[in-house]
């Protein structure tokens, strides 16, 4: 192969200096570097400070003993328990607050956005009547309301509502029979994984028949009685190996079964609520930008009413409300950390709260509770993109 | 409003990451040339610190930080306050936001070793008690297994509950908050049979609730809560002027001189009253101030006794009783060293 003759007219290559990619690259370590040496002056800057100060340094204080109780905990916790014990229930309460208000957010949510697209003028000026009153509220009011609200209104222990002889409501919590689990529950649990599994199968099998050769099948009711039939059959089978802890009043309390506490209840009912409104406007924004010939056209072709919402307004839809939700999500997580306020013993009560002024080690503490938020959005948010990216339009 | 605290919090750690290093006398040097002490207090507790509707505070941790405006200044109202809540208190004295922390703080052993700060002294021995409604016919904290007990978060009561009732082999479930108002509001809400908290505190917020009468403070005091003003360590004589502020106005009532008869005992011949008055032996010099400080002090802020009495004791609605902080030669354990 000959050698291209050299081009004469072009001068010779540039000086590196006006090499626009190379001076990009040179700009950028530098800022990086910059960043990085800031970084380290601070954090040398405070452990020096704090070493010339006598105040103890470092993460030694999560192997001491915490000493002080919590109200609620999700995994076995004693005043003998360690400060990093601490750590885990409060992060444990407070992932549990937020998954509850994020599910209960999500269907008042879609429900009032719905509604307020409603041809019905009464229900539809509920529905905004709502949104407007609970987005404009102040939500650490919303969470004294509730709790108080239904602090002084439920009476005391000795006089508790009685839902048959087992569920108790009183000023203290919800009190409800726990399940114990007897010898040989396992098989159980093993027939309901199994009948997971068989529905999985069954639901490809018929999609996919359905593809093929257009007839439907009555998935939901198979899928059903395979659930509750199996594991029930092999429940019994086994000789029913389950029994139940009565709560029973004791003293000032009731004992024995699982409490709700009030704290969690009026906690999760705030943040649902008051988040319901936001995400209500976004399902409507989401709904309205589906343009209404996609109706017509749908009604054109003959689907129900029903299949043109599931099947063909709510697919757009999504990805307009997505991105938005996700928002929501997060500022429902980061404001769950108002708890303290109601004594709900999440994070920043127990381990940013009591923790903190027991060992005074406030750098280390915030810093680890500042990235336990960080972390927990930022799953919050890979899960969030990976749906919409699941729901994004398809272009074939 | 929590938000607010937490962005406050994260305010006083940033300052503890980027101030500058501390010299000694630096605290006794900046106070002196700012002419006011910046004093953190409490965010209402009647007796302790809390302030009326014209924004004056008053209370025994108040007049501490006056008494040391007096000594250093001459003239106890160059004082501006800091209201912090229990978690913050000690991150605002590490970083310097505040001079002195006069805040019904519980002098123990990692507070004081571990977190770069000095307990000065002692002005209100206290202890921990419980409030619980009279119509539970409860008369012993040992008859209150099984019980839901409201705490203020942050504080020694939470571990002296939980030490307790472990010790008595008793149950109890903790409901913990944020602040002394929502405890009060949930004790009175029924969320829980007990309050728990330090007598002193419990006192006052008795007065707070709808119906004072209806509750009662069980007689068993469960721990020892020495109250008093703590300063940052590595400025000895910050130290020593906070201390000894203490100490002048213990002595002080130990030698019968108030601020009505200071004037009157100024020419006493008692050399003891000489000494302290700063007629003849000992210098302010030696904490950096003028001679009439201990005479500032009395005058303005009154002896030890005149200010409990005023605060908490009988000419103040919590009326309490002097008990251990009588002096320990009427009975209690107040006992200053002498001014010699």
């Amino acid at each position: 192969m000959a050698e291209p003759a050299p081009d004469l007219t072009r001068p010779a290559r540039p000086s590196r200096l006006t090499d626009p990619k190379f001076r990009a690259l040179v700009f950028q370590i530098l800022a990086t570097l910059t960043v990085v040496a800031f970084l380290v002056y601070i954090v040398h800057n405070t452990l020096t400070n704090m070493e010339q100060r006598g105040i103890s340094t470092g993460f030694g204080f999560l192997d001491r003993t915490a000493g002080f109780a919590i109200l609620q905990s999700l995994i076995p916790y004693s005043e003998t328990s360690t400060y990093g014990r601490t750590f885990v229930v409060g992060l444990l309460n407070t992932i549990l607050v937020s998954a509850l208000g994020v599910v209960c957010a999500t269907i008042i949510g879609f429900v009032v956005g719905v509604l307020r697209l409603s041809s019905n003028w009464l229900i539809k000026k509920i529905a905004t009547a709502y949104i407007e009153t609970f987005r404009n509220i102040p939500l650490l009011l919303q969470i004294f309301f509730w709790y108080f609200a239904i602090g002084f209104n439920l009476p005391g222990p000795r006089q508790s509502i009685a839902i048959g002889e087992s569920v108790f409501l009183n000023n203290r919590g919800l009190y409800v029979p726990a399940p114990v689990f007897g010898e040989g529950f396992g098989w159980t649990l093993a027939a309901i994984a199994v009948a997971i599994v068989a529905v999985l199968v069954l639901a490809h099998w018929a999609r996919r028949r359905f593809e093929l050769t257009g007839q439907s099948f009555h998935t939901v009711y198979v899928s059903l009685a395979i659930l509750l039939g199996l594991p029930l059959l092999v429940f019994v089978a086994t000789g029913a190996p389950l029994s139940w802890d009565m709560p029973a009043l004791q003293g000032f309390n009731f004992r024995g079964g699982l409490t709700v506490i009030p704290e969690l209840f009026a906690l999760t009912l705030a943040l649902s609520i008051y988040t319901a409104a936001f995400i209500a406007e976004t399902v409507r924004s989401g709904i309205q930008s589906v343009s209404h010939g996609q109706t017509e056209a749908a009604s054109a072709l003959g689907l129900r009413q029903s299949w043109t919402l599931r099947l063909v307004i709510i697919p757009q839809a999504m990805r307009v409300i997505i991105p938005p939700l996700t928002s929501q999500y997060l500022n429902l997580t980061k404001n769950s950390s108002l708890a303290p306020a109601i004594g709900y013993p999440d994070l920043v009560a127990v381990f940013a709260g009591t923790t903190l002024n027991q060992t005074g080690q406030a750098v280390e503490i915030i810093a680890i509770t500042m990235a336990v938020y960080l972390t927990l959005s930022l799953v919050i948010s890979l899960f969030m993109n990976w749906y919409n990216k699941r729901m994004a339009l398809k272009e074939r | 409003m929590k938000l607010k605290r937490i962005s406050l919090l994260a305010v006083a750690v940033a300052g503890v990451v980027a101030a500058g290093s501390a010299t000694a006398g630096a605290t006794f040097d900046a106070v002196k040339k700012k002419g006011f002490v910046q004093c953190g207090v409490s965010t209402g507790l009647p007796g302790f610190s809390v302030s009326d509707d014209k924004g004056n505070w008053k209370g025994i941790d108040v007049d501490a930080c006056r008494a040391v405006a007096a000594a250093l200044f001459g003239d106890a109202s160059k004082v501006k306050y800091t209201p912090l809540n229990a978690k913050e208190r000690f991150t605002a004295l590490q970083s310097g936001e505040i001079d002195m922390l006069p805040r019904n703080t519980t002098w123990t052993y990692t507070r004081d070793t571990s977190l770069g700060l000095n307990f000065a002294g002692v002005n209100y021995y206290d202890g921990q008690g419980f409030l619980i409604s009279k119509k539970l016919g409860v008369k012993s904290a040992k008859e209150l297994s099984g019980a839901a007990i409201c705490i203020q978060a942050g504080t020694t009561t939470e571990l002296n509950l939980a030490d307790y009732f472990r010790a008595n082999k008793m149950e109890y479930t903790a409901i913990t908050y944020d602040s002394s108002d929502e405890t009060i509001k949930g004790f009175e809400a029924g969320r829980c049979d007990v309050l728990t908290s330090d007598q002193s505190q419990l006192y006052a917020l008795r007065i707070k609730l709808q119906k004072p009468d209806d509750a009662v403070v069980l007689p068993e005091v469960i721990s020892k809560e020495p109250l008093g003003p703590v300063v940052r360590q590595g400025d000895d004589e910050w130290f020593n002027l906070v201390r000894w502020s203490l100490f002048a106005q213990i002595n002080a009532e130990e030698l019968g001189v108030t601020s009505a008869n200071v004037d009157e005992k100024s020419k006493s011949t008692d050399p003891n009253v000489q000494r302290l008055l700063g007629g003849e032996g000992v210098k302010g010099e030696f904490l950096g101030v003028g001679d009439k400080w201990a005479y500032n002090i009395i005058k303005q802020v009154g002896n030890y006794g005149e200010m409990f009495e005023r605060n908490v004791g009988q000419g103040s609605p919590l009326k309490i009783e002097r008990g251990l902080n009588a002096l320990w030669n009427k009975g209690g354990i107040q006992y200053a060293p002498p001014i010699r």
